[in-house]
């Protein structure tokens, strides 16, 4: 079975569906490079991200999807799994093969782990826009660090950019290493490069005569006072707030 | 501002708060139009949990524990020998601000002990939030406490600034609240939420007419109930819940267990638990009631006036109603498919999308996500055996029970059904 490699960009996953109906191969193995490992006996077929076809596939799913579908496909494709891409691939054939309401047939294995994988990927979301936490720089800027799962930069941006419009913030995927950055008009992807030019890589320093530290320390203040001991459940504690979180939460910081 | 003066008050005033349970800042669509700081969705967001589980959401604190009053299950309350203290409304809005930049909560939930009387106290509530709002230009959730007793004025300019206002009944009861706070009553509550009701309802509908209309208490109000504290029935709780929603147009009631906080006669020991089970039991009926199409005497009635603590409210009425199941789940109503345990609101809705395409057969509706070991009894797919086994309610019960013995999951969790 030949395989298809694509460089891991969406454009690149879009032109990857384009080629193989254009080369009608039969059935594939799909790969993105990150997770591509020459095999013996399989062909490789590199596919050449191109943008034009990309957005000719991005039509016509669109054509055939509900907004929500539609992102569902987005955010399966953010979850950056092996497994993800090949059911991907599944299901835009199964859209493309023109079943009516192709989406919401929840028997079909590949509709039904794009929607269910969806979910997980929207629920980091939703992990990431609760436990950013910023810390203020000396230059006065909002820095926040985080390990997200999957891919949820792109989804989260909107989110932080109509919420903190009044100040300048960088959030950074350390896994990732590229991030965003609100100068209060603009938001812009920052990478290595930038990172290091602001010397983000080691902790940003803390801003003394902004009380970065008294907040931090009052805000430690307001999570222990708002327990309530009686009611203490360390499992269910750790089920809502997981661990992999922990590192960068400022109330999980325990005090030297 | 003083770092361990602030720091002291937290912690005070923080404590003095944390018992009243009403904590989601949803419901709130203030937009970011001003440039300003922060915006409200929707779906408000927990920003972090405490190590008993509950959300933390909003910076959740009294202006003041000073209180004129001496309500017995209070920790405010007059007679009680602590510490007291009280933010000015710089501290508020200081904090409030500072944590919103840091990402820590979605807004400010106030409430306060009674210090002079009840307008000079509602006065500073009013302060603080037309601070937040006008000079800070700050979007995110505020949840004000009413203060019972309070002008009607002051209630109706803070109801212009705030998200959600809210009361506390405090005992499900009017006799309840009597024998351990004579000096308040259920009619204190009602009248302003009846009042703020009624403005929320006409501000509705002036913005039908005029868009420019300000918005009143967008995010409606709210109750709370004590638990436990006084010996109501889970029927008496409900239904004086059932009744608010309607009465007041509610949007949320809470109810919370109580925790003993001092040795009162008129009250549950010290070191008696919290009743948690049943605290969670009455959040399952209350979800039935708002999102399944359930009345209260469906599930709760003079010959079942509590809640079964061994199993959810849908079980239990479903074992109740064994005459109406199985059903077929490739032809019944959706509204019935709500009603099968194991089956939640997603999954009723996925079922009724995918049975179009084709009978469902029992391994696709095991992999809808919904709880089969516990639905398997009430439901029917394609390749279901012709002639099913008739249990009875009791085995199914025990069936249902030994089998989520091992994977027991902590009482306090919502289950979905
Ligand atoms: S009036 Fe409110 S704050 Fe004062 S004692 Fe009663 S419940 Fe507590």
């Amino acid at each position: 079975m030949e395989i298809y490699v694509f460089d891991d960009t969406f454009e690149g996953f879009l032109t990857l569906i384009f080629d193989w109906y254009n080369r009608k191969p039969g059935s594939i193995t799909v790969s993105s490079a990150k997770h591509y490992h020459p095999q013996a006996f399989s062909q490789t077929y590199f596919i050449v991200t191109d943008p034009e076809k990309a957005m000719r596939v991005a039509t016509g799913l669109r054509k055939r999807l509900s907004k929500e579908a539609w992102r569902a496909v987005y955010c399966t494709f953010l979850s950056e799994r092996l497994e993800a891409y090949e059911h991907l691939f599944g299901f835009a054939v199964y859209v493309f093969s023109d079943v009516s309401q192709a989406e919401s047939n929840y028997g079909n294995e590949h509709v039904l782990f794009v929607h269910q994988m969806a979910r997980k990927v929207e629920r980091e979301k939703h992990h990431l826009e609760a436990f950013v936490r910023f810390q203020q720089t000396q230059d006065g800027m909002y820095y926040a660090p985080i390990e997200p799962k999957y891919n949820v930069l792109p989804l989260i941006a909107g989110h932080f950019r109509g919420r903190y419009a009044d100040q300048s913030w960088v959030i950074y995927d350390h896994v990732r290493k590229y991030g965003l950055y609100y100068d209060l008009q603009r938001l812009q992807l920052i990478t290595l490069d930038f990172q290091r030019s602001h010397n983000f890589d080691t902790p940003a320093r803390i801003s003394e005569d902004h009380h970065e530290e008294m907040y931090q320390l009052l805000w430690k203040d307001y999570f222990k006072s708002a327990n309530i001991p009686a009611r203490r459940n360390l499992k269910l504690h750790v089920r809502n707030l997981p661990r992999r979180f922990w590192k960068y939460l400022t109330e999980k910081q325990v005090l030297d | 501002m003083n770092f361990n003066r602030a720091s002291e008050k937290l912690q005070i005033l923080a404590d003095a708060a944390k018992y009243d349970v009403s904590c989601a800042s949803s419901g709130g669509n203030r937009k970011n139009t001003n440039k300003g700081l922060g915006d409200s969705k929707a779906n408000g967001i927990c920003h972090s949990f405490t190590e008993d589980g509950r959300c933390v959401s909003l910076l959740k604190i009294l202006l003041t524990n000073h209180c004129i009053y001496d309500c017995a299950f209070c920790v405010s309350r007059k007679s009680n020998d602590i510490q007291r203290a009280a933010f000015t409304v710089e501290e508020v809005v200081e904090l409030t601000i500072n944590f919103y930049r840091r990402n820590y909560i979605e807004g400010l939930f106030l409430s306060s002990g009674i210090f002079k009387n009840a307008d000079y106290t509602m006065e500073r509530l009013l302060r603080i939030v037309k601070k937040l709002r006008l000079e800070e230009r700050f979007n995110g959730y505020i949840h004000l406490k009413t203060i019972p007793g309070a002008s009607e004025e002051l209630i109706q300019e803070a109801g212009l600034y705030a998200d959600r206002m809210s009361i506390n009944l405090e005992m499900p009861t009017e006799a309840g609240l009597k024998t351990v706070a004579p000096e308040k009553s259920h009619e204190d509550v009602k009248k302003p939420l009846h009042f703020v009701n009624q403005h929320i309802q006409a501000y509705n509908s002036d913005r039908k007419l005029i868009l420019s209309t300000p918005k009143f208490v967008p995010a409606g109000q709210s109750t709370q109930m004590v638990v436990g504290a006084t010996p109501e029935s889970d029927l008496e709780i409900m239904a004086t819940a059932d009744q608010f929603y309607k009465a007041y147009n509610l949007k949320r009631v809470y109810y919370s267990g109580y925790v003993p906080i001092r040795q009162d006669s008129l009250l549950p020991s010290i070191g008696t638990p919290p009743p948690m089970i049943r605290e969670n039991r009455l959040y399952q009926t209350d979800w039935l009631m708002r999102f399944y199409g359930f009345r209260v005497n469906e599930i709760l009635d003079d010959t079942h006036p509590n809640l079964d603590p061994e199993i959810d409210p849908k079980l239990s009425w479903a074992l109740r109603n064994l005459h109406l199941f199985p059903i077929d789940i490739n032809t019944a109503d959706y509204q019935l498919i709500l009603r099968v345990p194991g089956i939640g609101v997603g999954s009723a809705k996925k079922i009724v999308a995918a049975r179009q395409f084709g009978k469902l057969r029992t391994y696709q509706l095991q992999n809808l996500g919904i709880a089969y070991n516990r639905a398997k009894y009430f439901v029917r797919c394609a390749d279901s055996p012709f002639a099913s086994k008739d249990w009875q309610a009791s085995q199914i019960r025990h069936f249902i029970l030994s089998s989520s013995q091992n994977k027991r999951q902590s009482p306090q969790q919502l289950t979905l059904f």
